[in-house]
């Protein structure tokens, strides 16, 4: 069986794997179907009657002070804040994979320049970096947003991927590539990165979390994903002066954030186990 | 007789601390012809493999075979060549086989595709004429049902299985001369002979020439047609296989040999060769074996050229000179 076929055959044996791949799973469907059958999370069914209502079977998740569908809110929300992350780890994926093999297979001034920008982007928190860039600029579109996730991200996995491609080109199935007069294309695309590809896949779930969090945090300061869209951590910004009066518009956005980065995490670290039995 | 390698002079030079260089290889010249199976023999160290490599240019870096140096292809000036050109010689015209097949292959393709990679670097030919191709060299190299093992990942096989597979994917580009290092060192006995088995046959199927580096004197006898010691980066001793073995005339060579234990003959203690190779930078002066040799003298202090010992047969020892080797 295919090595990284193998490593998620073998992380779904795992409990906390499947554990979280089924609640990621379940969060990633409720998002992508839930708002077709769901109210608009925009509409206001009444003004004054319908505002902070409790949970109830009308409203499961309560309304808002704007007398709008929590659950819907929630639902539309996860559709942005998944879609975020996993566009925006694509990215830094990409990105990082790319520049770890790059600095990894050439080696010398090259390895050198791109791990020095490594350090030196590592050194400064990426929020920081994030928050710059956004409070300069007013109302960022998605896109762009989804860009300076993805960008300032791949760090850390390309540093990953520099080392996996140091080691593999010692491997002898590289030597003997080489011997065989494969090209540089073909080592890098052919024995390189499919080798890095569990530690790839490992990284991309774990960052999903982050992202998901980091994204939360960034709507929470009113710098992130754009009103009136709804996303997990602006619905959080809007419920900060409701937490006495209908804690509800708070709590339920906070638990899909909670559950959301936990079932990544849960997914990703039985992933990892399944990539390198050794860390375990 | 077609030559088809000619190696004159290789020197391989690494930095060592500071300015200096040392030479792990220094000074090595051999030839191949065509279906001649030449073994390069010698302890850890002494420079075989780097040889090997210096043949296909894959010296590591910082190393670099110096000026002087001459490695001729049939008509082409390997040294002279760059990139596409020399890519070319890789696996074409000069096959290489590793000596350790766990970690010889790739494991996230599965060896059919792996072959039908090798076909397809060398030779314009479709998904499916690649795959049919690999199908007949897993044929060829003894794999049992190989129409089921194209579709094996490394993992799956055994490391007998995992050198033929190597062996298969040398053989993918049909190269002129097979370069096989240390091909069974990490096997078995029993499935050692069977790996060389198949390299002989393959030999004389393809009229390839193989350049055997080894250090197991037992896997030279009745195969190669000749044999070349090394010794701290120099061949020291160079004969047909037979002519070697009846009369190893090198005080290096006779240690090797009075290592081996023997079947016929009286029951003797082994006498290993005293000490290691000295590594490249700590070289004595002169002969190179001097401080472990039991017939050492006063000329030993000059470095000797290879002299003959008889036709065909030649030695770095000035011993030669005297018309006698060094069992006399």
């Amino acid at each position: 069986m295919n090595p990284v076929v193998d490593a998620l055959a073998r992380s779904w044996r795992d409990p906390r794997g499947r554990a979280g791949a089924i609640m990621l799973g379940a969060i990633a469907a409720g998002a992508a179907v839930g708002p077709i059958f769901l109210p608009d999370p925009l509409a206001q069914p009444c003004v004054l009657e319908c505002r902070n209502l409790a949970p109830s079977w009308a409203h499961p998740f309560g309304t808002d002070d704007l007398s709008r569908d929590i659950l819907s809110r929630v639902a539309t929300g996860g559709r942005i804040s998944l879609a975020v992350a996993t566009l925006a780890v694509g990215l830094s994926v990409t990105l990082g994979a790319a520049m770890g093999l790059v600095a990894g297979y050439w080696g010398g001034t090259v390895d050198a320049g791109l791990m020095r920008l490594v350090d030196a982007a590592l050194a400064i928190p990426r929020l920081f970096l994030l928050l710059l860039v956004l409070a300069v600029w007013d109302q960022v579109p998605m896109p762009v947003l989804i860009v300076l996730i993805g960008v300032t991200g791949w760090f850390g996995t390309g540093r990953l991927v520099r080392g996996e491609a140091l080691r593999l080109r010692e491997e002898s199935y590289v030597r003997a590539a080489e011997a065989l007069g494969a090209n540089r294309r073909r080592i890098i695309f052919r024995h390189l990165l499919p080798n890095t590809a569990g530690p790839l896949l490992v990284a991309a779930t774990l960052g999903v979390g982050d992202v998901i969090l980091l994204e939360a945090g960034l709507s929470f300061l009113g710098l992130g994903v754009p009103l009136p869209t709804p996303s997990w951590g602006g619905m959080i910004l809007d419920a900060k002066s409701l937490l006495f009066t209908a804690p509800w518009a708070g709590i339920f956005p906070g638990l899909a954030i909670v559950m959301t980065v936990l079932s990544a995490n849960l997914f990703g670290d039985a992933l990892r186990d399944a990539v390198d039995p050794r860390g375990a | 007789m077609t030559r088809v390698l000619d190696v004159e002079n290789l020197r391989v030079s690494f930095p060592d601390t500071g300015k200096n260089r040392v030479y792990p290889v220094d000074g090595v010249s051999l030839s191949l012809d065509r279906g001649e199976t030449l073994a390069l023999v010698g302890e850890s160290g002494c420079g075989k493999s780097l040889t090997s490599l210096a043949l296909l240019r894959l010296v590591p870096s910082p190393g670099r075979i110096e000026e002087g140096s001459a490695i001729r292809l049939g008509g082409t000036d390997v040294l002279a060549l760059q990139g596409e050109a020399l890519r070319k010689i890789r696996g074409r015209r000069i096959g290489m086989i590793f000596q350790d097949p766990m970690t010889s292959l790739n494991p996230v393709f599965t060896v059919g595709n792996q072959i039908a990679e090798g076909v397809r670097a060398h030779f314009d030919v479709s998904k499916s004429e690649a795959w049919q191709r690999a199908l007949k060299l897993l044929e060829e190299v003894g794999i049992p049902d190989p129409a089921a093992r194209l579709d094996s990942y490394p993992h799956q096989l055994s490391g007998g299985m995992r050198q033929r597979v190597m062996i298969a994917i040398a053989l993918s580009a049909e190269p002129e001369i097979l370069v096989a290092d240390e091909p069974t060192t990490a096997l078995d006995v029993t499935v050692q002979a069977q790996i060389l088995e198949v390299l002989d046959r393959l030999r004389d199927s393809h009229g390839m020439a193989v350049l055997l580096i080894t250090h197991d004197l037992g896997i030279v006898a009745g195969r190669a047609d000749r044999v070349a010691v090394m010794y701290a980066g120099q061949i020291v001793e160079e004969a047909p296989t037979d002519r070697l073995f009846a009369r190893p005339s090198h005080p290096y060579t006779q240690g090797l040999f009075a290592s081996v234990p023997r079947i016929t003959g009286p029951v003797g203690r082994l006498s290993p060769i005293g000490g290691s190779v000295p590594p490249p930078g700590a070289w004595p002066g002169g002969c190179r074996f001097r401080p472990r040799c039991p017939q050492a003298f006063e000329k030993s202090e000059t470095m000797p050229p290879l002299l003959p010992v008889e036709t065909d047969h030649r030695m770095r020892c000035w011993l030669a000179e005297n018309g006698a080797d060094a069992s006399d």
